[in-house]
């Protein structure tokens, strides 16, 4: 059986790839895409280590075929910078240790950057249960629960309005 | 090097023509989210997978007249939720549907995948069937109507006919003084399957129940309409012994196994606990209405 | 809690050097990488818990199209099983083995062959098709099983006292005479302790990409905690020298001991240069549950006596830990870590390595101490209760200083044990009141730490700034302390010292990530490194003022005659410098090999706040603080980074990891959503109290950090539930059906 061909837009930018039907999207970013920004720990969706936005929506790009990209907006790690300039949140994160080996970095990030889109005044709990979906086993969660919280803080100080797309 | 199929029809009637004809090789996609990890896992192996989100009818809310609703079974946790109204009249309902999984699950996850994947513990169920859902469901033979309760019947299967899929849930008006809840009891504070979830739906006037229906799931097969606790809360101002009594039939009526989730006994134990505190919240928020 | 200090960079928050590109998702893991003409392996698992392997028939795996090599136990090196051969703690009999199932499968899990092909689809067929003849035996898993008298057997060359037995190892500390010691006990607690085998539970699962060329030139990116084993073991296990392999690290998902041994390099170096092709390896998070080391389960038994006045006078241990299919479970942490916090004039500390049929146990944050710790701080709770004392002043009256024999063997140097009890009494989270179902719990541990081999170079770029190239790959955050050291030495701006870690071609041998000893190890050579550098840069200044270079001192990043006396210069800056270097001499650079020693070990004091469900049987952390001895916080960020990860891995191993297994003998729960560790939601802050005892031995006073962290939590926890219901909990995990259980007395 053939490839299917797939017309999507991801970051913004149109974009086109070949996959099998039941590759995830994961597959497909990882693979013909090389966008290797969203990770694999665990293809099921239980650690959201592949987490993206499709169209308005946080979702695990593991538990989506690569199919159902089609004719839809994907945001993934790889766009929330612009250039040179990373997203408050980035920084954030940067700035407070909120990571360590990385690996669950890219999304937490897609994640939080979900959350304060849809809420910009998040308590901590609201947070946590949030991001009950991104495990990490390096931080114990606590700094990055305060760089979403400060960030959140500053971005509502300053009325900055980011997007992942 | 695969055989399988995608196929994203823009109509029920393609929908159902294209599911029908490949029979026992082809699986309906929602949100995936239960489907794809099956795939992964190799437990389903599907030739041929219907996408049925495209279908308005599937994905869309209405508020029917006197005030109830029509879910689309597509519909996702997340988009649930945001609905102005919904929430309001059918909390426990809502909340049960956004138990199922993590923020990313709840973007795709749907009440209709949930009930037709019939694992025994599925969050949705016990509020669904507290609430006396109907589900509207499509097939060759055209479209009928069933209580919800009676489409699981066992763990990964229902009591669809080949062909049909289901196409929306419709949950009645609702009578002043009403109120539903559903809690789960789950080890960690999220993203565990539940041990046992417990759904209440009750009506009060002048604090005398008058109405009540409890659902409870992870203790059996399928998720159970118990209507031995139930009617225990039928005529009574749901005072301790009467929610004891309750309990007491909801752990009657368990027939868990012991699994990697939970045993029989404890099961058991926390169905009664679960009931006494769903039954107070429902209790509660009946009487705000 | 900000550390003060008057240095300019050591002690600072500064941005980790790897920080941008892992918030933008382009660091380079393993799994990231490509190559071109790459294909896929895939590995073929034993489905069986315990059988002898009489054939493989590998035929029509190699006739599938698309199938370029197969690989079984034939093509790995064989160490016999009589011969140890060492390589840091691993001993290559099992390693060969644990890679590769030879003569016998011994878990469900167990590689039995390996087959590289041009897509994972391709391969997965391929394994299926490989036709393995079982002579299915019994087996045994847990502790109990696998010491019953009529238990199978795991290995038969095994003999422990004189016949075969699935006891691989015992091992003994001895302090005074126990015997008398607990004569003179006027109290005495003795219990029984049992827990589960927990993984270190790394989202990033096991990967590699390995290319080998016809005359065996290998090159390997892979996930690992040390390149240099990397290369040791894919050169034992395949016989491809030493030299014709680089290994190189890729950035690494965690680890936390599990990646300190390798799974898929060789099998992927032998698919490769049979293919002739690259080929990528990635485990699934199945196959990382089912076929990687988790720690052990275990079961230990500890008494303690102590006198009226609080006094200990003798301290018993006995521990059993599994081991898994192949010797080698982290005794020596519990025998010799467990009761180290205390002075005790009598101690007899025993483990015994006890075989099984699950995977083979892998390194997991301080091996062993944790499980030894959890025994012996509850029995120091109950100690307490018993003696109505102060679980903290219990500590006190009996805690280990400068000058106490540990029981392990050597004498403490200055330590800071005593200094984390007085920082937890003092915190106000300790006399913080408590309500309904609340209770507050304490415990202490220790760890040895681990200096080791490391290698590090120093070079001045012609533009003036630095590139230190360190040998040991990244977990925690080294590269930013790395970074703070170099800068602070050599007086300049953090941003213009670039740190990056080397592969085994490019830096010299450095020892395992691991032991809590990359900072520790790294800076000393860092330093050494850079003070050579400073010497030249010194040398150089001196040369064009035509002074001593004794007259000429190294401040603020530029070269300044040592006093007024040296003469009337103007500074001479490291950019000045080194755009003089070519025709003053060359290079300005240093690089220094060392075997690092020093390394002192490390304690912690943990307060837990927890609240019970007593209905449903949850227990909840609301509130925690870590206490450590950190010697110098380096990056203060880090540094709490390692105490909040290991406390939350503590908590989840407390209330809810564990490894189920069903009537096959299998993993019940080979993912993450039934082998629950914390999420986001589960947790409090994890507020952390960094205690700066300088390591004398050291030229930043670094001590250990990243192990001590896990070691005291599951005691804090269960001493908590304790305090909170009046019952006490001698297994882990302290689950909801668990708790109910105890509660209810039905344990």
């Amino acid at each position: 059986m053939a490839k299917l061909h797939v017309s999507t837009t991801i970051n913004g930018e149109p974009m086109e790839f070949l996959c099998e039907p039941n590759d995830t999207m994961l597959d497909a970013l990882r693979g013909p895409l090389a966008l290797t920004g969203s990770k694999e720990g665990c293809a099921s969706g239980d650690c959201g280590a592949c987490s993206i936005m499709l169209d308005d929506r946080l979702v695990c790009s593991c538990l989506m075929l690569a199919a159902e990209a089609e004719g839809h907006d994907l945001g993934t790690i790889e766009g929330m910078a612009h250039g040179e300039r990373l997203h408050p949140l980035q920084q954030k994160f940067l700035e407070m240790a909120a990571l360590q080996c990385g690996i669950c970095t890219s999304g937490m990030l897609v994640a939080s950057e979900a959350l304060l889109r849809k809420n910009p005044r998040p308590s901590e709990e609201q947070v946590r249960f949030w991001l009950a979906g991104n495990l990490c086993r390096c931080t114990g969660y606590d700094k990055i629960v305060r760089a979403v919280l400060e960030t959140a803080a500053e971005m509502r100080e300053q009325g900055i309005k980011e997007s992942v797309q | 090097m695969t055989d399988i199929q995608y196929l994203s029809p823009a109509t029920l009637d393609e929908a159902v023509s294209a599911f029908a004809a490949a029979g026992s090789a082809a699986r309906i996609l929602a949100g995936g989210t239960d489907l794809l990890v099956q795939m992964r896992a190799g437990s389903v192996k599907p030739g041929v997978i219907v996408d049925i989100k495209k279908i308005s009818e599937m994905t869309t809310i209405e508020e029917t007249a006197g005030g109830g609703f029509r879910i689309g079974a597509a519909v996702p946790g997340a988009v649930l939720a945001e609905h102005p109204r919904f929430g309001k009249i059918w909390p426990g309902v809502l909340e049960a549907v956004n138990l199922i999984g993590s923020t990313q699950v709840q973007g795709r996850a749907s009440a209709g995948g949930n009930l037709c994947n019939s694992s025994p513990a599925a969050d949705s169920v016990p509020a669904m069937i507290a609430a006396g859902a109907i589900v509207t469901v499509a097939g060759p033979s055209g479209r009928r109507e069933m209580p919800v309760e009676q489409v699981p019947a066992g763990p990964g299967r229902t009591n669809l006919k080949p062909g049909e899929i289901l196409v929306s849930f419709t949950l009645p008006p609702r009578p002043h003084g009403s109120g539903d809840a559903y809690l789960r009891m789950i080890p960690r504070t999220e993203m565990d399957i539940a041990v046992v979830g417990c759904g209440v739906s009750l009506t009060l006037k002048d604090g005398v129940c008058t109405a009540a229906r409890v659902g409870l799931g992870a203790v059996a097969p399928t998720v159970l309409l118990v209507e031995a606790a139930a009617k225990a809360l039928v005529g009574s101002k749901l005072d301790d012994a009467v929610l004891n009594a309750a309990a007491a039939a909801c752990s009657a009526a368990c027939r868990p196994i012991d699994d990697k989730r939970g045993t029989i006994a404890y099961r058991t134990k926390i169905a009664g606990v679960l009931l006494k505190r769903t039954a107070k919240i429902a209790a509660q928020r009946a009487g705000g209405n | 809690m900000n550390v003060v200090t008057n240095n300019k960079w050591i002690g600072q928050r500064t941005i980790r050097p790897d920080g941008v590109d892992k918030v933008t998702g382009r660091a380079a893991f393993a799994a990231d990488t490509t190559m071109p003409g790459m294909i896929w392996g895939k590995v073929l698992r034993s489905p069986h818990p315990h059988a002898r392997i009489k054939g493989i028939n590998t035929a029509k795996a190699e006739a599938l199209p698309g199938v370029k090599a197969v690989v079984t136990a034939k093509d790995i090196v064989n160490f016999p099983v009589d011969k140890s051969v060492m390589l840091g703690i691993q001993d290559m009999r099992w390693m060969c083995r644990n890679v590769m199932a030879r003569e016998k499968a011994l878990f469900p899990g167990h590689p039995v062959a390996a087959v590289a092909a041009t897509t994972e689809a391709i391969a997965a067929k391929a394994c299926e098709l490989i036709e393995v003849d079982y002579e299915v035996l019994p087996w045994a898993i847990e502790i109990d099983d696998a010491l019953k008298p009529d238990a199978p057997i795991l290995h038969e060359f095994n003999k422990f006292e004189g016949k075969p037995s699935n006891i691989a190892g015992k091992l003994e500390v001895k302090k005074g005479d126990i015997a008398e010691g607990f004569k003179q006990a006027e109290v005495v607690i003795e219990r029984t302790f049992t827990t589960r085998p927990v993984h270190q539970g790394y989202i990033e699962p096991h990967a590699c990409l390995i290319s080998v060329a016809a005359d065996n030139k290998t090159t390997i990116w892979s996930s690992s905690q040390g390149q240099f084993m990397v290369r040791a073991m894919t050169a034992y296990l395949t016989g491809i020298p030493q030299s014709d392999i680089r290994a190189i690290p890729a950035e690494i998902g965690g680890g936390f001991g599990g990646k300190t041994i390798v799974y898929l390099e060789p099998l992927a170096t032998l698919l490769a240069k049979k293919s002739g092709r690259p080929v990528k390896m990635v485990m699934t998070r199945e196959e990382v549950m089912r076929a990687t080391g988790p720690t052990s389960g275990s079961k230990s038994m500890v008494k303690i006596g102590a006198k009226k006045d609080g006094t200990i006078v003798a301290a018993q241990g006995t521990f059993y830990l599994q081991a898994g299919a192949l010797p080698g479970s982290p005794i020596r942490g519990a025998v010799g870590c467990s009761f180290s916090p205390y002075d005790i004039p009598n101690v007899l500390s025993v483990g015994y390595d006890v075989l099984s049929n699950r995977s083979k146990v892998a390194a997991y944050r301080a091996p062993g101490a944790p499980i030894g710790a959890f025994a012996v701080e509850c029995v120091m709770d109950e100690l307490a209760q018993a003696l109505k004392m102060d679980p903290l002043e219990l500590r006190l009256k009996n805690a280990a200083k400068q000058g106490t024999k540990a029981a392990h063997g050597p004498v403490f140097p200055r330590i800071g044990y005593v200094e984390t009890l007085e920082a937890a009494k003092a915190h106000p989270h300790y006399s913080a009141p408590l309500g309904k179902l609340q209770g507050r719990g304490v415990a202490s541990g220790f760890w040895f730490n681990a200096g080791g081999e490391s290698s590090a170079q120093v070079n001045i770029t012609e533009d003036g700034n630095v590139v230190v190239t360190t040998g040991h790959p990244d977990i925690g955050g080294s590269r930013a302390a790395i970074a703070n050291v170099c800068a602070e030495l050599l007086g300049i701006d953090y941003r213009r010292v670039s740190v990056l870690i080397g592969d085994t071609a490019t830096v010299g041998f450095s020892n395992l990530t691991g032991g809590s000893r990359v900072l520790f190890a790294s800076a000393m050579v860092v330093t050494q490194s850079a003070e050579k550098v400073i010497t030249t840069l010194r040398e150089r200044a001196a040369k064009i003022w035509e002074i001593d270079p004794e007259a000429v001192k190294w401040e603020n990043g530029a070269a300044h005659p040592a006093s007024p006396n040296a003469g009337q210069f103007e500074p001479l800056t490291l950019a000045e410098l080194a755009a003089k270097a070519p025709s003053m001499g060359g290079p300005i650079g240093a690089g220094v090999q060392l075997n690092t020693e020093g390394a002192e070990g490390g304690f912690g004091t943990h307060i837990c706040d927890v609240e019970v469900d007593t209905e449903l049987g949850i227990a909840r952390v609301i509130r925690y603080t870590a206490v450590q001895d950190v010697g110098r916080a380096v990056h203060p960020g880090y540094v709490e980074g390692q105490m909040q990860g290991g406390v939350a891995q503590g908590i989840g191993w407390a209330l809810n990891e564990e490894y189920i297994y069903n009537r096959d003998g299998k993993v019940d729960n080979p993912g993450f959503l039934d082998y629950r560790m914390p999420v986001c939601s589960d947790l409090p802050m994890i507020d952390t109290v960094m205690v700066e005892v300088p390591n004398p031995k050291h030229p930043q006073g670094v001590k250990g950090v990243g192990e001590v962290p896990l070691v005291p939590v599951m005691a804090a926890v269960a001493n908590a539930i304790h305090n909170a219901l009046g019952k006490r909990f001698y297994s882990l995990p302290m689950s909801p059906p668990k708790v109910l259980e105890v509660l209810e007395g039905r344990e």
